[in-house]
C-alpha cells in the first residue's frame, strides 16, 4: 500500500481537483436572471445551436457582427445529436447560467423549456410574425404567449419514383392510400417495377415512429391529445391511421427491415433505386438529385403531398426555433440578432447556401427559389395542412411512450386496438394538468 | 495516520457523491403545473416514494425487465469472455514467430473506443450488413427485439475479450517454467497441466479480471445505447433506464435507479470477493515465491 500511494495519491488529487476547475471555469454564470417582460440589455450574446453541418452559419453571424461591433455574436456548437443538444441548454438554464444567450430550439421543445420559466417571454408586436406560415408560428407558442421565433420549418412529404409510374401508365401521383397501392401493383407488374419496394416510412424505435404514427393518425382524421390536452386515442380515427402503419409492414408493402432503417437509412434506400413512395424530409431532395453518381434515382423521382386514406394527408411539422434564454443577461441584443437571422434577407440566404425550408411563406413562392427547389411548393402545401406532433411539456415521456405502443403494433407484438388503449393508459398521467 | 490524506480523498471523491446522489434519491421536484402552465418550483421531500415507485404498477416491468437485461448480459458476456480470453491468453503466451503481431491484434478491440466498436456493429449487424450476408438469414439484429440482445452480446464479447486475456496473461507469465517441466518430466499431458498447473497458478489474476468485468457489465450503458439506441425493451440495462430518468427531469428517481443498482453491484462484488476473493489471498499466501508487491496491490484492489 505504501508503495503506491503517492503515485494513487497524485491521481485522486487530479481527479478531484479536475470538477473544481470547470466549476471555476463556468462560475461567471448566474448574475442575469431578469425578471422576464422587458426585455433589455445590450451587449455580447452567444447563439447556441447543434452541430452545423453546412458552415455556412458562421458568415450569417459575420455578417450581423461587422454591423454591430458591440452586441457580438459568438457560436456555441452543440453535439449533432438533438437530445444531446436539450440536455445542455437544460443543464445551462437549471444553473440559471447567462453562458447562453440565443437558443435554437426544436419544435417539440417550446412547451417544456417554456413550463420551467427557462425562456423569456416574447413580445408578439415586436417580432414581424405576420409574413411567416402560420403552422410554425403555433410550435413557438405555449398557451397563448409566444417564447419563440420559428427559423426554420420542415414537413414530411412524398417521394416518388416518376420514370416507374410511368412507365406503368400512371400519370399522376397518389392522393389517397388506396391509390397508392393500387399504383404499387401497376408497377410490380412492368420489368422496371421488378424487385422494387413499394413503401417506406420510419417506423424505427426513435422519435421517427412517434412521427409517422402522428402523420398517420392526423391524416385519418384523429389526433394522439384532443384540443383539452388529454389523449384521444380510442377513436376509429387513431385506429385506422395506426392500421395503416400496421399493415403496410404486413401485407409487405414495407419491407420487414424498414424497423431498423433511420432516416438517412431511408434515404440511401431510396437512392439506391429500390424503393417507389417514401415519406422523408425535403432535405433529401438535393441527395437524390446528385447526378455525380451517388444517387441512381437522380432526375427521376418528384415530390408531392402526402396520401390519407380518403383524400391528402397530413405532414407533421419539424424545424426549429429562435429562443431567449431567461437568464441571458443581454436580452435586447438577442431579440434584435433573432430578428436579422429570421428576417427575409437572412432566410433567403440561408434557403440557397443550405436548403433549410424557410418559415416565411414569400419564399416558397419566389420563381427564383422554385426554380433551384422544385419541391417548394409542394412543402410549402404540406406545411400549410401539417399539424404539430403532441404540445405537452413533459414531451420526452410522451413520446417514449408513443415509441413504445406503436412499433409493438407496428412489429406485430401487440393488436393494434390493445396498443392504442395501451397507449391512452400511460399517455393518461403524463399529459394530466 | 500514514493513511488519512487517502482516506480524506477517498471520503470527498467516493464517499461524497455516493452519499448526495442517495440525498437526491429522496427528493422530487418540477412535477405538477401551476394554473398558468407553469412549473410548480421547489424540491420536496418524499422519503422512499422513488424507491417505492421502482417496484410498482408498470415502473416495475420495466425495472425487471432491465435488471434481467443487466443481469443475462453480465453472466452471458462474463462467461464467454473468460473462456476467450483465457484461450487468448495461452496463445499470446506461446513462443511463435509473429507472436508480437498475434498479441496486437488480439488488443485491438480493447483499444477501439466503446462508442466507435458500437458503430462498427451496427454497419456489420445492419438488414443488408456483413452479418447478413455471411450468415445467408435476414435477421433484424438492430431492432428491438431478441436478436439485439445477441447482437449487444457478441460486440460486448468481442470488445472485452482481450481485457481478460491480457490480465491473465500477466498472470501466466508468473508462472514459473520449471513447474511445467517437473510436472512434463512426471508424465503429465498437456491437458493434465493445463488443468492442474496453469489454472490453479492463474486463477488469482483470472479472479481479478472477472471481478473487474463484471462490475463494468453491470453499468453497461453506451454500447446498447449506439448499437441499438436508447428505449429498446429488449437491451435496456439499469443505468439506461436511470438515464432516461434524469434526461426526463426526474432527478431524484434517477438517483433511485442508480442507487439501487449500486446495492445491487456492491452486493455482486461483496458475494464474489466473499465465496472466491478470501481463497485468492489464501492461494497466494500458500505460494511464498510470488513476489509481494502483487499480492499487496490485488488485496488493495479486492478491498477497493
Amino acid at each position: 500500500m505504501r508503495s503506491i500511494s503517492p503515485a494513487g495519491g497524485a491521481v485522486l488529487g487530479l481527479t478531484l481537483a479536475l470538477p473544481l476547475a470547470l466549476t471555476a471555469c463556468g462560475g461567471d454564470g448566474g448574475t442575469g436572471g431578469g425578471k422576464g417582460a422587458a426585455l433589455d440589455g445590450r451587449g455580447p450574446i452567444t447563439f447556441v445551436t447543434g452541430k452545423d453541418r453546412s458552415g455556412y452559419l458562421q458568415e450569417q453571424v459575420d455578417g450581423w457582427n461587422s454591423g454591430h461591433p458591440d452586441e457580438k455574436v459568438r457560436i456555441i456548437e452543440l453535439p449533432d445529436e438533438p437530445n444531446d443538444q436539450r440536455q445542455q441548454m437544460i443543464q445551462n438554464a437549471t444553473t440559471k447560467s447567462d453562458a447562453y444567450a440565443v437558443l435554437n430550439l426544436d419544435v417539440v421543445w417550446t412547451a417544456e423549456f417554456a413550463a420551467n420559466r427557462w425562456l423569456a417571454p416574447l413580445p408578439k408586436d415586436r417580432v414581424d410574425l405576420a409574413e411567416m406560415l402560420p403552422a410554425t408560428i403555433a410550435t413557438g407558442q405555449y398557451r397563448g404567449r409566444l417564447y419563440a421565433v420559428p427559423s426554420t420549418s420542415d414537413a414530411g412529404i412524398l417521394y416518388y419514383r416518376k420514370d416507374l409510374l410511368d412507365g406503368a401508365g400512371v400519370s399522376a401521383p397518389p392522393k389517397t392510400w388506396a391509390e397508392m397501392w393500387a399504383a404499387c401493383d401497376k408497377v410490380k407488374k412492368t420489368p422496371a417495377g421488378k424487385g422494387v419496394d413499394c413503401y417506406f416510412t420510419e417506423v424505427n424505435k426513435t422519435e421517427s415512429i412517434t412521427i409517422s404514427a402522428v402523420e398517420a393518425i392526423a391524416s385519418s382524421g384523429g389526433s394522439v391529445l384532443g384540443p383539452d390536452g388529454r389523449p384521444s386515442l380510442t377513436t376509429p380515427q387513431a385506429a385506422k391511421g395506426l392500421e395503416f402503419l400496421v399493415n403496410a409492414r404486413k401485407d409487405g408493402r414495407m419491407p420487414k427491415a424498414a424497423v431498423t432503417l433511420d432516416t438517412e437509412g431511408g434515404r440511401r434506400y431510396f437512392q439506391s433505386g429500390k424503393l417507389l413512395f417514401q415519406r422523408q424530409w425535403p432535405y433529401q431532395y438535393a441527395m437524390a438529385d446528385q447526378k455525380d453518381g451517388s444517387s441512381k434515382v437522380a432526375g427521376r423521382f418528384a415530390v408531392a403531398p402526402l396520401p390519407g386514406p380518403d383524400g391528402p394527408g397530413v405532414a407533421n411539422l419539424g424545424g426549429h426555433n429562435l429562443a431567449i434564454s431567461q437568464f441571458a443577461a443581454n436580452k435586447a441584443s438577442s431579440l434584435d440578432f433573432i430578428r436579422y437571422l429570421t428576417g427575409e434577407p437572412s432566410q433567403r440566404a440561408n434557403l440557397l447556401a443550405t436548403s433549410q425550408a424557410p418559415t416565411l411563406a414569400a419564399l416558397y413562392d419566389d420563381p427564383a427559389m422554385v426554380a433551384k427547389f422544385p419541391y417548394l411548393p409542394v412543402l410549402k402545401t404540406a406545411i400549410a395542412g401539417a399539424k404539430p406532433r403532441p404540445v405537452v411539456v413533459r414531451y420526452g415521456d410522451v413520446t417514449a411512450a408513443i415509441q413504445g405502443s406503436v412499433y409493438d403494433a407496428v412489429t406485430g407484438r401487440t393488436p393494434i386496438d390493445q396498443a392504442l388503449s395501451g397507449l391512452q393508459g400511460k399517455l393518461g398521467p403524463l399529459t394530466a394538468p | 495516520m500514514l493513511l488519512s490524506p487517502t482516506l480524506l480523498v477517498l471520503g470527498l471523491v467516493i464517499g461524497y457523491p455516493v452519499l448526495a446522489g442517495f440525498r437526491e434519491s429522496l427528493f422530487t421536484k418540477g412535477q405538477g403545473l401551476d394554473a398558468d402552465g407553469f412549473v410548480v418550483e421547489g424540491e420536496r421531500f418524499v422519503g422512499l416514494d422513488n424507491y417505492t415507485a421502482i417496484f410498482s404498477g408498470e415502473r416495475a416491468d420495466a425495472f425487471w425487465n432491465a435488471f434481467s437485461n443487466t443481469t443475462l448480459f453480465t453472466v452471458t458476456t462474463v462467461l464467454l469472455e473468460t473462456v476467450l480470453g483465457v484461450g487468448m491468453a495461452l496463445i499470446m503466451n506461446q513462443a511463435f514467430r509473429g507472436r508480437a503481431l498475434v498479441r496486437a491484434s488480439i488488443l485491438v478491440p480493447w483499444a477501439i473506443p466503446t462508442a466507435i466498436s458500437g458503430l462498427l456493429w451496427r454497419w456489420i449487424f445492419q438488414a443488408d450488413g456483413a452479418a447478413n450476408a455471411l450468415l445467408r438469414q435476414q435477421i433484424l439484429w438492430t431492432a428491438d427485439g431478441f436478436p439485439a440482445r445477441l447482437a449487444v452480446i457478441i460486440a460486448e464479447v468481442w470488445k472485452t475479450s482481450p481485457f481478460i486475456g491480457l490480465l491473465v496473461l500477466a498472470g501466466l507469465q508468473m508462472i514459473p517454467r520449471e513447474v511445467h517441466e517437473a510436472a512434463q518430466v512426471d508424465g503429465a499431458g498437456p491437458v493434465q497441466r493445463f488443468c492442474r498447473i496453469t489454472l490453479p497458478l492463474v486463477r488469482p489474476a483470472l479472479l481479478v479480471a472477472v471481478l473487474f468485468r463484471m462490475l463494468d457489465v453491470l453499468r453497461m450503458f453506451d454500447l446498447p445505447a449506439v448499437l441499438i439506441g436508447v428505449n429498446q425493451r429488449s437491451v435496456e440495462t439499469l443505468t439506461m433506464i436511470s438515464w432516461f430518468e434524469a434526461s426526463n427531469l426526474r432527478y431524484g428517481s434517477a438517483a433511485a435507479y442508480a442507487t439501487v443498482l449500486f446495492v445491487y453491484i456492491a452486493l455482486i462484488a461483496y458475494l464474489f470477493v466473499k465465496l472466491l476473493g478470501a481463497d485468492i489471498i489464501g492461494a497466494a499466501r500458500q505460494r511464498t515465491r510470488r513476489p509481494r508487491a502483487v499480492r499487496g496491490k490485488r488485496t488493495g484492489k479486492a478491498a477497493a
